[in-house]
């Protein structure tokens, strides 16, 4: 990869790629205290578990064409759970901040590097041993974890599959999540340039600091519940266990406190992304620049408070359930208020179809119907008869899937030519993204049908009426596939043989496009005075 | 990293920034104690009774005596902490070395107390303390989770204190650059705080 620089080019200062530090090889990457290096490492293994994460989804789907056939229930519980913890812990919740924000949140503030380099290091590795933990718990001890992701008690205590090891890895990936997060926002607050207010902030920055507070407060507990889970399963402790009095609802309690919000960490920074590209590409400033850096916050804050909605039919309290309600429609205004303002944004705009813009359009639609599913599945009634069916994953998948991958690929087609110094083909960018959103349509919108007619999840077999629905999912997975591949392989090639990239191709006001592409190791020769927001095209026009 | 490179980060160091940082890590840590206290004080609600009689076996002057030695460390850490802004690097170093002295006491007397109560049979998943009371059994489930999750600070916070006397000694610390030692001296603090919490949860509420 060392080579997709700008080698031959001609330029006054060489591009991270070529300035390997004081190591060489391998070791000029692992080691390295570059937060673009260090971001491209984790794009690497993200992408990675992200393959593997669509290879299990892959044969759930393939599984679902002929039940019974093709695997035994306990391998498919298996595969839920894998899916799901590697899914979650090793793709969506660290993909933009640790690769996006590692790699642009210091240039878009004016910064030479995060605040602790090497604090940033120590987080990758962390990931890496985390992630490792986890894979080595799926071939070791009593088999792979079939708990779910949520290792829910007390079945977590009693199954006898590989579950301490592969808790012990997510609460490592927490710790790697916190750094992560102490170290943006330290960034944010203390490296931003002469003149970088914070209502001249990017919104990606915003997003992301955001997203870190969130990081830093709710992942401790979640690192506190999987350390319970430990001591239950050495040493009987019985904290969560009902025969020595603990209480497993308040597992469930322990566990949502952390995994309400860390959608709030999937979502958020896609989000920015969102609000940094569509400005871009509708040549216009953005809509409503506070409202959605304090929209943003608010999620944060409101998205903290709302575990409970996952717990309707748990037993809880009727009083909590009736709360949880009211916040979770609360938590839908500052989402909307975004969405409103992405539009507004477009709405006279001097629009140019390009990739990155395609991306956030899917992005705004598909979030769209993942944020009003959710409305209704967060509604009390409705919530006793989707509760645990396939509408649920369907709701998440639009949101996860559907809004931070989506999200993602934003990112991916929006920052790719700075980040490599080459162009990927941007036809076949459009026709990846066409493809990919034909067949995630026709996957997911057919699980929310079966969740809707009562399918429940995590069975790994169906009762004959569902056949035909499953049968569409099934089919719509694998043109998702396609597309997916097809994306992937078009900006592998364009790593390669793409065309060289121009500094600021898309003719973006933020700082990342004001410097080479590839950038050089230390951003800025010199820090820049900022003067103006991050949509002032007209001052970017002026200065030629 | 290259000489260029390296002077830029010396250029750049930021003690505001390394102290915010302290801070962030410090509250991440109260949210991981705050997840514990948030079990317990649930299950206190649920079993008042059987945590009353529970903590009246705890030893009170034991726990009394343990409070005392981490209060005391906390002021040895703080006034080790003035030394060296004073550049009184040797009355810094003894300091420090007290505080982790009054540390590893802290842990022995820990030890100690824990090692009477399973020398009693009580501890997780032993028949004596399986026969007993569901809100018994939940009080000693937490108080070794709790007391050891502490304990396990306090062994962290004396190993971050033997490098930080490694780095006063070779100079690296001194009266220019302390903000390594005041962040350890703040952790040291969390630590102290959180165990002034366990102590009357755990040994005077009764």
């Amino acid at each position: 990869m060392t080579s997709t620089g700008a080698m031959e080019s001609i330029r006054p200062r060489i591009s991270f790629y070529e300035d390997h530090g004081k190591y060489r090889g391998i070791l000029s990457w692992i080691l390295t205290l570059d937060h673009k290096r260090i971001g491209l490492l984790y794009f690497i293994f993200v992408m990675a578990f992200f393959f593997s994460g669509v290879v299990l989804g892959f044969f759930m789907r393939l599984q679902m064409l002929a039940p019974g056939t093709i695997m035994k229930p306990q391998t498919y519980n298996s595969l839920f759970t894998l899916h799901g913890i590697i899914m979650i812990f090793l793709v969506v919740i660290p993909a933009i901040p640790t690769i996006f924000g590692n790699f642009f949140l210091p240039i878009q503030i004016g910064a030479r590097d995060v605040a602790f380099p090497r604090i940033n290091l120590l987080s990758w590795w962390l990931y890496i041993t985390g992630a490792i933990i986890v894979v080595i718990s799926v071939f070791t001890g009593g088999g792979p974890p079939d708990t779910g992701w949520t290792f829910y008690a007390p079945y977590s205590l009693r199954t006898t599959v590989n579950v301490p090891l592969a808790v012990f890895g997510v609460f490592i990936l927490g710790m790697s999540s916190i750094l992560t997060g102490i170290n943006l926002v330290t960034t944010t607050h203390r490296l931003r340039a002469p003149g970088m207010t914070w209502n001249r902030l990017p919104l990606f920055v915003w997003a992301i600091y955001s997203t870190s507070w969130v990081q830093i407060l709710v992942t401790p507990v979640i690192g506190i519940t999987l350390i319970l889970i430990i001591m239950e399963r050495f040493f009987g402790v019985g904290v969560f266990d009902p025969a020595k009095g603990g209480d497993p609802i308040l597992y469930q309690h322990m566990f949502w406190i952390y995994s309400h919000p860390a959608t709030y960490i999937m979502i958020l920074p896609a989000m920015g992304v969102i609000s940094d590209v569509v400005p871009v590409f509708a040549r216009k400033r953005i809509f409503g620049y506070m409202a959605i850096a304090i929209s943003g916050v608010a999620i944060a804050a409101v998205g903290s408070l709302v575990w409970g909605h996952h717990m309707f039919v748990s037993g809880q309290s009727d009083f909590a359930d009736i709360l949880f309600s009211l916040l979770t429609f609360l938590v839908a205004i500052p989402s909307a208020i975004k969405v409103f303002n992405w539009v507004a944004t477009l709405y006279k705009g001097s629009i140019v179809i390009e990739p990155p813009l395609l991306f956030c359009l899917a992005f705004i639609f598909l979030f769209s119907i993942g944020g009003l599913t959710g409305l209704i599945q967060g509604a009390l009634a409705p919530n006793m008869h989707l509760h645990d069916t396939y509408w649920i994953p369907g709701h998440f998948h639009y949101i996860i899937f559907g809004g931070m991958g989506f999200g993602l690929f934003a990112a991916f087609h929006y920052w790719f030519p700075k980040m490599f110094g080459r162009m990927y083909n941007r036809k076949m960018a459009m026709r990846a993204w066409a493809v990919m959103l034909v067949g995630f349509n026709i996957f997911y919108f057919s699980m929310l049908l079966l969740g809707w007619e009562g399918m429940p999840r995590r069975y790994y077999d169906y009762l004959p009426q569902f056949r035909s629905l499953h049968l569409t999912a099934t089919f719509g997975s694998w043109i998702l596939i396609a597309g997916l591949i097809l994306m992937f392989a078009n900006l592998f090639r364009g790593l390669f043989k793409g065309e060289k990239a121009e500094d600021n191709p898309w003719g973006g006001a933020t700082l990342e496009w004001q410097i080479p592409s590839p950038p050089p190791t230390e951003n800025f020769e010199k820090i820049p005075g900022i003067r103006h927001g991050p949509h002032d095209f007209k001052e970017l026009e002026n200065n030629g | 990293m290259d000489e260029a490179k390296e002077a830029v980060f010396e250029e750049a160091r930021d003690y505001t920034g390394a102290k915010l940082g302290m801070w962030l890590f410090i509250l991440s840590e109260l949210l991981l104690f705050g997840g514990m206290f948030i079990l317990y004080s649930g299950y206190r609600y649920k079993n008042p009774a059987d945590f009353h009689h529970a903590s009246r076996e705890l030893e009170v002057v034991l726990g009394t005596l343990n409070t005392i030695i981490l209060l005391t460390s906390s002021l040895s850490v703080a006034t080790s902490i003035a030394a060296i802004q004073k550049g009184q690097r040797k009355l810094s170093m003894v300091l420090l070395m007290a505080t982790m002295a009054l540390g590893l006491l802290f842990l022995a007397n820990k030890g100690f107390e824990w090692g009477t109560k399973i020398e009693h049979g009580i501890y997780p998943n032993s028949p004596t303390l399986l026969a007993r009371s569901k809100g018994e059994i939940l009080f000693f489930g937490l108080y070794y989770v709790m007391t050891g999750l502490h304990g396990l600070h306090v062994l962290v916070g004396v190993c971050v204190f033997s490098v930080m006397l490694i780095l006063i000694a070779k100079g690296t610390l001194n009266q220019m650059r302390f903000v390594p030692l005041e962040n350890a001296g703040l952790y040291w603090h969390l630590v102290d705080i959180i165990w002034i919490f366990l102590y009357p949860l755990f040994y005077l509420i009764t």
